[in-house]
Formats: C-alpha cells, structure tokens, sequence
C-alpha cells in the first residue's frame, strides 16, 4: 500500500507581530483506502492541517508529498491542478454556488478538467447524485435543498472528478445526528466500497471512533489520544 | 471558457439594476460618441466635399514657385543675387497648346483652359472693379462648380452670337443691370468693349458674386491684348485625393506652379485634423467615465463573491481562471453597452438626420438645410473599441484583486 500523503515535519506559522504557530512538526503518512480523523480541541490546528493537506495553504516548514509528488516547488496553477484532479473537499457549510443547480454544482469541477464531454459529465452528475439519494432534487437549487441534503451535493461535488483523495473539514458540523450519521455512513462508504481515502477533521468523538485511524492535535502538534 | 463564461454571467444576472445602470452608462456613452462623431464627420466631409466641388482639384497657373536660376550663377561663384523674383510672364503659360496635350495624356480627369484678367465693368456711370475670366463654355460647365449656380442662362449663353458675358448676381444689382443690360467693359489695358449680359449666376459667396464675371476665352484675349494665351489651367480629378501626385507630376512635367485643393486649403485641413483630435479625447472621456460605472460593479461582485472565488480556488481553478472570470465580467458589461449603445447612436444619427434648418439671411433666398450626417462603420467601430478597452481595464483591476484572494481566509472566516 502506497502512501497517498506523507509529510516530514510540516509547520505553519502565520506571520504577525507576534507569530502565530498554527501546525507544529505534524509527521504523517496515510495510505490509500484509509479513513483517518483528525481530532483535538478547538484551536488545536485541526483544519489548519487539513488545509496544509489540501494545499490550499503553503507551509512555512517541513515537507509534503501527495501522491508520492513533492508539493515544496509547485506553482499555484500546478496546486490547483493536484485539487482539481486529485482532491475532493468537503467544507463544514456546504458551499454551493447558489446560482447554479444541483447538478450544475457537481458538473463544474467536471467542466474545469474538461476530461468528460457534456453527455458524459450529465451521466456521472446524475450517477453520483443518485448514490446520494438526491434523484429528485439534480434540478433543484441548493437554497431549495436540506441541510444535509445540501452537504450530500457538496459530497457529489467532491467526488466530480473521481480523486482518491477526500478531505473534509467538519463535514458533519453545522448537521443533527441522523445527517450527520447519513453523512458519515457515506464518507466510510467510499472508504469501503470505492477504495478512496477520506481524512476528516471532526470534534464529533463518536464519528472519530469509527474512523480506521485517528490523528489527535493538541496545540498544532500531534499528540496521543 | 464556456465554464467561465456561464459563471461570469450568473454574476452579473445576479445584479440586475446595478448591472443595468453600468450596461446603460456605456450604452450612452456609445451613442453619444457614435453620435458626434458622425455630425463632426459629416460636418467635415460637407465642409471638404463644398470645399473640393467649388475649387479645382488642381490649379495650374503661369507663376513658378522659384525665380529662376540665373546665368550669373553658373558663370560666376555667385554669393548672392538681390530682388529675384519668380517670374510672371505676361504671355501666359507658354505653348498651351502642347501643355494642355501633355496633360490630357494622362491626367485622370477633366480640364479647363483660362485666362483671367482684371478689369472694370462700367454702368449707369458707375465703376466696378472685376475679374475677367475667360473660358471655354463646354470645358468649363465640366470642371467649374458654378454651372450649378445660375439663376439665369449658363456659360452656353457666351456662345450664341455677339460680345456676351456673365456676371454674379450681387455684381448686376450694384450695377443696377440685369439680364439682357449692355454693359461697358474696360481692361488693364485700356481696351473698351460693349457686352450684354446673358446669364446671372449667385454662388453665395460674397466675393464671386460681387467681382466675377465670365466671357469667352477669345474676348478675355482681345480685351487683355494677350491673343491665344492662357494663365491658368484647372483640372478636376476623378479622384480628389489624387490631387496632390498629380500636382507634383504636372509642375515636373511644366515647370508651372501646381497647386492641389490640399495645398491650397492646409490651414484648413489642420484645424479639422485639430477637430478630430478634439472630438476623440472628449469621446475617450466619456467612455471612461463609463469605465468607472464598470469598475464599481465589478469591485461590489468581487467582494459579494468572495466566498464563491474561494470555493472554486478551492475546487481547483487558478489565478488565471479568476482573473479570466472578472475580467470577462467587465467586458461583457462594455459589449452588452456598446450593442445597446449602437442601437442609441443608430437611433440619435437617424433623429439628428431629421432635423432641418431654414437658413435665410438678407438677399439670400431661403435655404433649407439638413444636418451633414456621416454615417461610418468606424464610428460604431471606435466607439466600441473605446468602450471595451475602459471596460476591459476596469474589469481587471478589481480581477487582479481577487485572483490573488487566498482561499483559506474565507473558508476560516466562514466556518
């Protein structure tokens, strides 16, 4: 089993008059088809880690390598590239765009790699919307939709482009139990039936418990749980 | 692209009224500026166009633009010769005959022979100082413009028998002549000759029409003692533009000085050049405060949009992508202003088309007038091209602004 992420001491400081140490020498390596939680009390860095992970932000120290490919001298446009193909995010609000459709919503990740023609990318939005449970709603704005509705889009977006790698940030957060427990079921789903790895930054200690491997922060550094 | 495009839409959908003042805001701008541009385009082309239909395209005279070079020059190390003058030969232009052959070889065009002289037209005991102009009717009726100004008979007139002339209107009422009157003509010369008076014409050009007046070429010759010279040769040009080659051909070829309209009028031509220049910084204005309306709109997106240009960052779109997105933004508010801003302009050109003056002013006769309209593609063209330009520019800065947005400041602030 290959490692999907490693990482070597990765840090991240925000620059201030007085630095702020967000993620302190965080080493890790999460193979392909695990599911890991990342834990810790507020203000632990949980998801300024996961950013780190998603290369939406640079660390200021240490190494990372997603897919065996050194991140360290990429260009913005080649990050963007390694999120757009390579990563799904789930964010803790659903983050839809609210003009566009269900289905338009999913196909856009489809439409910027532009690997699918419009037939194909119509089938695969419909497919994964399906699997979601969200048959009814492909025409539906996200406003029309539930809360956990919406976050299943956000999980069909995720996956538009078929990345083994899913992040998400408190997907489960801003939900009540039995979303949230439909959320989860689905996030260990892939894990499970699609091969794909889902690391998630969660404060819900009963989802975390059922995650295959559990990271905790405590003060941007990994501690023992 | 299209992806962009679909989302660069969505935006500016979602602002209806801002978007509809900023779309109106260039719309206008548009029109005006298509607007002006055609009534100072088509001032000028009505202003040329009198301009070139009055003058001869070139006028070719007995005069040499320099005094000629003299033997001493040759013979001597001259330093320097005093009072040379350029030298006015009272025979006329010499050997008209194979001048006006040479000319007709190849000249694009129509010619007219002259011999203009000065003298006196006396009436009733008055005098009045005249130019007399000796012409050929039929070659004259084709190059000179005052065929179309007769009020009464035409340069055919000179021809049917007898010592005939033809003067302006305002030069018979000072005379107290009219049509049919016989009048005394006296040269510089001191010849005296008897004509009647067979055609009035008004040019509405003060000038002409006080102190012009026609005979045959044969007449002028008696009456300045000068037989078969001419002093001037005019020619009017398929072309006008050709005007100026021509003239250089022609003084090369005669050695007499050739003016073109061009030459001839270059004052006149600058200041309309000036005009231009005037009009187009006054329309590069006023689509640049349309530029502003833009700009303001775009700013407002970015901001209102901020958690959407995170999200997509986040989906994988780069800098590139969000600079493409709002700048196309800006544009297609500049484009959506310039389509409606054609319909304005096309709209206001046709209103302005119109309008009409009545021009009257003492002794003229009432004249209706129209607006000169240009119309030109290169207006809309222009404008359009300005519009975008200030739209692309105000699209962009506010693009420039959010494609350097980092992601992870919005999705923290969010959640």
């Amino acid at each position: 089993m290959s490692a999907l992420i490693e990482t070597a001491g990765l840090t991240r400081i925000l620059p201030a008059t007085v630095p702020v140490t967000l993620v302190q020498d965080v080493t890790l390596s999460i193979g392909a088809g695990e599911f890991v939680a990342i834990t810790g009390p507020s203000g632990s860095g949980k998801s300024s880690l996961l950013y780190l992970l998603g290369l939406l932000d640079r660390p200021s120290a240490g190494a990372l390598r997603i897919a065996g490919r050194d991140t360290a001298g990429l260009s913005e446009d080649e990050r963007a590239q390694i999120r757009l193909a390579t990563l799904g995010f789930v964010f803790q609000f659903h983050f839809l765009l609210p003009e566009f459709t269900v289905r338009e919503n999913v196909e856009i990740p489809m439409r910027r790699l532009g690997r699918l023609g419009a037939g194909a990318m119509r089938e695969r939005s419909t497919q994964l919307l399906e699997a979601l449970g969200l048959a009814d709603h492909l025409d539906k704005r996200p406003e029309q939709l539930s809360g956990g509705q919406r976050q299943r889009v956000a999980v069909a977006r995720s996956l538009a482009n078929d990345p083994p790698l899913v992040l998400a940030d408190e997907p489960t957060g801003s939900l009540d139990s039995k979303n949230s427990e439909q959320v989860f079921a689905i996030l260990d789903a892939l894990v499970r039936e699609r091969g794909k790895t889902v690391v998630a930054v969660t404060h819900d200690s009963g989802m975390a418990a059922r995650a295959s491997r559990r990271i905790h922060l405590v003060d941007g550094r990994q501690a023992e749980a | 692209m299209r992806l962009i495009l679909a989302l660069a839409l969505t935006h500016i959908m979602g602002r209806g009224r801002q978007t509809l003042v900023a779309v109106l805001g260039v719309a206008l701008g548009v029109g005006f500026s298509i607007a002006m541009a055609s009534l100072m385009q088509g001032g000028e082309d009505d202003f040329v166009a009198k301009l070139v239909d009055t003058m001869p395209h070139v006028d070719i005279t007995d005069e040499r633009r320099a005094a000629r070079r003299q033997p001493a020059q040759d013979e001597f190390q001259v330093l320097h010769i005093a009072g040379l003058r350029p030298r006015e030969d009272r025979r006329g232009i010499l050997n008209p005959t194979e001048a006006t052959a040479m000319l007709r070889a190849w000249v694009p065009g129509r010619m007219a022979l002259s011999l203009k002289t000065q003298g006196v037209v006396r009436y009733a005991g008055r005098d009045v100082g005249i130019a007399i102009i000796g012409i050929e009717p039929e070659a004259e009726r084709q190059v000179s413009s005052l065929a179309k100004d007769f009020r009464q008979g035409s340069f055919a007139s000179l021809i049917a028998g007898g010592n005939n002339i033809v003067v302006g209107d305002r030069l018979a009422q000072r005379l107290g002549a009219e049509l049919g009157t016989t009048v005394t003509v006296v040269s510089a010369t001191g010849q005296s000759r008897a004509f009647k008076i067979v055609g009035l014409f008004h040019t509405g050009t003060t000038a002409r029409d006080e102190g012009e007046s026609y005979v045959l070429l044969k007449n002028a010759q008696i009456l300045s003692e000068r037989p078969n010279a001419i002093n001037e040769i005019r020619l009017k040009l398929d072309d006008p533009n050709a005007a100026p080659q021509v003239a250089r051909r022609a003084e090369a070829q005669l050695g007499y000085k050739a003016v073109a309209w061009q030459e001839a009028n270059e004052s006149l031509l600058e200041a309309l050049v000036i005009r231009n220049v005037i009009m187009y910084t006054v329309v590069g204005a006023i689509l640049l405060v349309a530029g502003f309306g833009i700009f303001n709109i775009i700013s407002t997106i970015t901001h209102e949009k901020a958690r959407d240009i995170a999200i997509l960052k986040s989906l994988g779109f780069t800098q590139a992508d969000m600079r493409r997105l709002f700048l196309l933004e800006g544009l297609a508010l500049g484009a959506g202003g310039s389509l409606i801003g054609w319909a304005i302009g096309f709209g206001l050109c046709f209103a302005l088309s119109l309008v009409r003056f009545e021009l009257s002013g003492a002794s003229v006769a009432q004249e209706i007038t129209r607006l000169p309209l240009a119309w030109s593609f290169w207006h809309y063209l222009i404008a359009a091209g300005l519009a975008l330009t200030s739209a692309g520019i105000a699209g962009y800065l506010p693009a420039r602004q959010a494609a350097r947005l980092n992601p992870v400041d919005i999705i923290r602030g969010a959640t």
